[in-house]
């Protein structure tokens, strides 16, 4: 089943470029790891999830570009002509002259309603070339104005249109030092839209990206496009084909369903994340050997400790006994910043994969009460290597990691909007400050939970 | 891609728009090798074939014809648009797009204001609508004039009124030469407060330069070129107030070195809308970010580095310097102390070969100062 792919805004466009670009790349990378017959099988199952077959042999990603004025759309399609490999479809892009200048009330108010038919149609023609569809995958930011205003109508949009698809939005959390002045606004403005209409927010931190590039991959001058691969690389290993059940070698068809069904439990607990090991630069790489048991003891740590690499974990940190009762269990939580988890998703890809003992994962003190282990824990293999990593693991989880960064900027756009600052450019375009107020209750209301959790 | 209009009106307003268009085709001169009319010239060029008499003469893409400026030139007396119009520039601009009269205003707000500007109403607003009309989505009005004169001030300001209500969804972006300490008109007080209400009530966003501060920073140039430290060092056309000898080369007017410092800065600021980066910020986030409460829209500008050393590769202790010099009061096109006052909101455009590690590091450090800050950054160097 095939899944399509809106990129919306500057964001949203480099980010896709990127992520297309590793998926083709691992497919079609020699070094599998795996028998042919095996790699063959990957490859179809991928190439039907993302790309489409074209006359000449290209394939066309299933994606549709975005964006509110022409210059990064320009930039992202000529980039992918001139790979050769493949392609976006020459009419899948959609731009306009004047962008959306970082005002979320802009991007939703007067793109959104203005250009809804061009972009429904759009989709609708992507829609259209899949023999099934899995659902939508939409790429944005949250800080500037097309990315989260524009983005946050459409999949508002998608959600009447084609209310049987599942929609999972990938959303870029801005860095803590600021982007854009009104980075704040337009967050939680996106957040509380998103979390009525989409099914599955999938978070990633560009302070954590930047922290990943800089300590793992060890560059030096970190540009955008490092950290958009770090973040292809994180994607790409949750969305890479993976077996259905246990010991079959069909490759799974509908990962969207899966992946919610496994992850989304609860319509109040909707952000996941990422965490992948290893991650390093491929020059490491030539002198690395890893062990199942070494990469799973990290990443364990890592949710627990809600660390984001595998690089100054904090081993302190260890899951509550589980003999006391709940009360104690939250109050212990606070004071070890003990990470809790309402469900987890281990994808293992590589060599010996079978061998691999998933049981720390299985405790029931990682979990909530009112989820069992059986049913809050899923994994996910495939014999063949990701991305010329021999064994790799990713881990997608929905748990407390991001109630800090949330607390933080609800805290910061509540202290801008007590001052009324910069709400005359909102109100100029239709979003009261009524609409604010509905969105820092929605917000509180899931930092509570995630809290309470 | 959109197009900006710049409208200069009075002797100031004229004089600095004459060396911005010629460091805007110096620009896009050295960018531009194949000659190829882009989008990024069209911000504020038109293409136009001269051999077709009467307005069809615009082309849209292809080679380079023959580049008119996006620009209307105003002043009610005749010397110094008659002065651009004999210089190299003259081909530049279109004689269709000027507005002069003979007299000029005297120095005084009123006659700018109320005499010329009922009496020339209907023309100014004629040839704005031509100059719009030959946009494909006109974006932003660029308005260059001074506060202490008569026509700059008074007529200039009359044009904010009448661009909003004429084009109410289009920026005015207005550069505004304030009176220094040392001020040769003796009512330029008045001038400048009669002008201020009206930029408080009609204008989207207010660049205030004064001349003593321009002044200032000419010294300082002035004073690391001569001191030889750094003499050999400092590539010789490099100079933000160089005007690297095209156009004005025998008579080198007083105030030319003033004036390309502030071309450079509505260059820059505009460069990021123009060129491609991989954090773009247009003209409308500038004044979405920066713009907290309606009336507060003065920006104070500073510009770094004043001068590039011949040493290409940038070593990251000079990159910091110039983020601290762009902080630093010396290098601000106004006379205010910011460090000592408290900053609403600031927005660091940053031009060529910087990445988002070397421009984190450095908001890191200024986290003391700052709460607030957008970004851009545009790949293009100048």
């Amino acid at each position: 089943m095939s899944i399509v792919t809106v990129q919306l805004g500057q964001c949203g466009n480099q980010i896709g470029f990127e992520v297309f670009d590793a998926l083709y790349t691992d497919s079609h990378c020699p070094q599998g790891l795996c028998s042919k017959r095996e790699n063959e099988a990957y490859q179809a199952s991928c190439k039907e999830r993302f790309f489409s077959e074209e006359e000449n042999g290209v394939p066309v990603a299933r994606a549709v570009l975005v964006d509110m004025e022409p210059k990064v759309t320009n930039q992202t399609l000529s980039k992918a002509a001139q790979s050769g490999r493949w392609k976006y479809g020459q009419h899948s892009c959609f731009c306009q002259k004047q962008g959306s200048g970082n005002n979320w009330a802009y991007g939703y108010s007067v793109h959104g309603p203005r250009h809804e038919e061009s972009i429904m149609n759009l989709i609708q023609k992507e829609v259209e070339k899949c023999d099934s569809l899995s659902g939508f995958f939409i790429i944005m930011s949250m800080a500037g104005g097309t990315g989260s205003g524009l983005g946050a109508f459409v999949t508002q949009n998608l959600q009447d249109q084609y209310s049987n698809s599942l929609k999972m939005n990938q959303i870029i959390w801005p860095y803590g030092t600021g982007e854009v002045i009104v980075q704040n606004y337009n967050s939680i403005l996106t957040l509380s839209h998103l979390y009525r209409s989409s099914d599955a927010l999938l978070v990633h931190e560009n302070d954590a990206l930047h922290k990943i590039c800089a300590k793992l991959m060890n560059i030096k001058q970190i540009s955008f496009s490092d950290i958009n691969q770090v973040l292809a690389h994180q994607l790409g290993s949750v969305f890479q084909p993976t077996y259905s059940v246990e010991g079959s070698c069909h490759y799974r068809r509908n990962p969207l369903g899966d992946l919610m069904e496994n992850l989304v439990p609860h319509p109040e607990f909707k952000m996941l994340g990422i965490r992948n090991i290893p991650q390093m630069s491929e020059n490491s790489l030539a002198y690395s050997t890893f062990t199942w048991a070494g990469l799973l003891k990290h990443l364990r740590q890592m949710l627990i400790s809600n660390s984001k690499m595998e690089e100054g974990i904090d081993w302190q940190v260890r899951p509550p006994l589980s003999g006391l009762p709940t009360l104690g269990k939250a109050s212990l939580n606070r004071g070890l910043h003990f990470n809790m988890s309402i469900a987890n998703l281990v994808i293992l890809r590589g060599k010996d994969v079978h061998s691999a003992d998933l049981g720390g994962f299985k405790d029931s003190a990682l979990y909530t009460s009112w989820l069992e282990p059986i049913n809050a824990f899923n994994v996910w293999k495939t014999q063949r290597a990701f991305s010329k990593y021999e064994k790799s693991a990713a881990l997608v989880s929905n748990s407390q990691f991001l109630l800090k960064p949330l607390d933080t900027i609800v805290g910061k756009a509540w202290n801008m909007f007590a001052s009324k600052a910069y709400i005359h450019q909102y109100t100029k375009f239709g979003i009261e400050e009524e609409d604010f107020l509905d969105s820092f209750t929605l917000l509180e209301q899931v930092v509570a939970s995630y809290c309470n959790v | 891609m959109t197009q900006s209009v710049v409208v200069q009106v009075g002797q100031c307003g004229n004089q600095i728009g004459c060396c911005f268009w010629d460091l805007a085709l110096r620009e896009h001169a050295a960018v531009n090798q194949k000659g190829i009319y882009d989008e990024a010239i069209s911000s504020f060029f038109r293409n136009v074939d001269t051999r077709v008499v009467g307005d069809g003469g615009s082309i849209s893409k292809g080679k380079i014809c023959s580049l008119k400026a996006r620009a209307v030139l105003i002043d009610m007396e005749e010397g110094v648009v008659n002065e651009i119009l004999q210089g190299p520039l003259r081909d530049v601009f279109d004689s269709k797009q000027l507005i002069t009269d003979i007299s000029g205003s005297g120095n005084n707000w009123a006659v700018g204001h109320k005499v010329f500007g009922s009496l020339y109403q209907e023309q100014i607003l004629e040839k704005l609508r031509k100059s719009a009309e030959h946009c494909d989505c006109l974006q932003c009005f660029f308005i260059i004039h001074s506060m202490g004169g008569g026509t700059g001030s008074g007529l200039g300001t009359f044009l904010l009124k009448l661009l909003e209500d004429e084009f109410p969804e289009v920026y005015r972006f207005v550069t505004s030469v304030y009176p220094s300490g040392e001020d040769d008109v003796i009512t330029s007080p008045y001038n400048s407060i009669l002008a201020m209400k009206e930029l408080n009530e009609h204008a989207d966003c207010v660049l205030p330069i004064d001349n003593q501060s321009l002044f200032d920073i000419i010294s300082k140039i002035d004073l690391m070129v001569n001191s030889g430290k750094l003499g050999t060092t400092i590539k010789p056309k490099s100079l933000v107030t160089s005007s690297a000898g095209a156009v004005k080369k025998r008579h080198q007017k007083p105030f030319d070195a003033m004036n390309n410092i502030v071309a450079n800065l509505l260059l820059n600021l505009t460069s990021s809308a123009r060129f491609e980066g991989s954090l773009n910020m247009d003209l409308n986030e500038i004044s979405m970010n920066l713009v907290p409460f309606p009336q507060l829209h003065y920006l104070v500008s500073s510009l770094t580095p004043l001068y590039t050393l011949a040493d290409v590769n940038i070593p990251t202790r000079r990159l910091d310097q110039m983020f601290s010099d762009a902080f630093s009061k010396d290098h601000q096109l106004i006379r205010a102390d910011p460090k000592h006052s408290l900053y609403l909101a600031c927005a660091l455009m940053v031009r060529g070969n910087v990445q988002v590690s070397d421009l984190r590091r450095n908001i890191e450090r200024f986290n003391v100062l700052l709460t607030k800050c957008p970004l851009a950054h545009c790949q293009t160097v100048p």
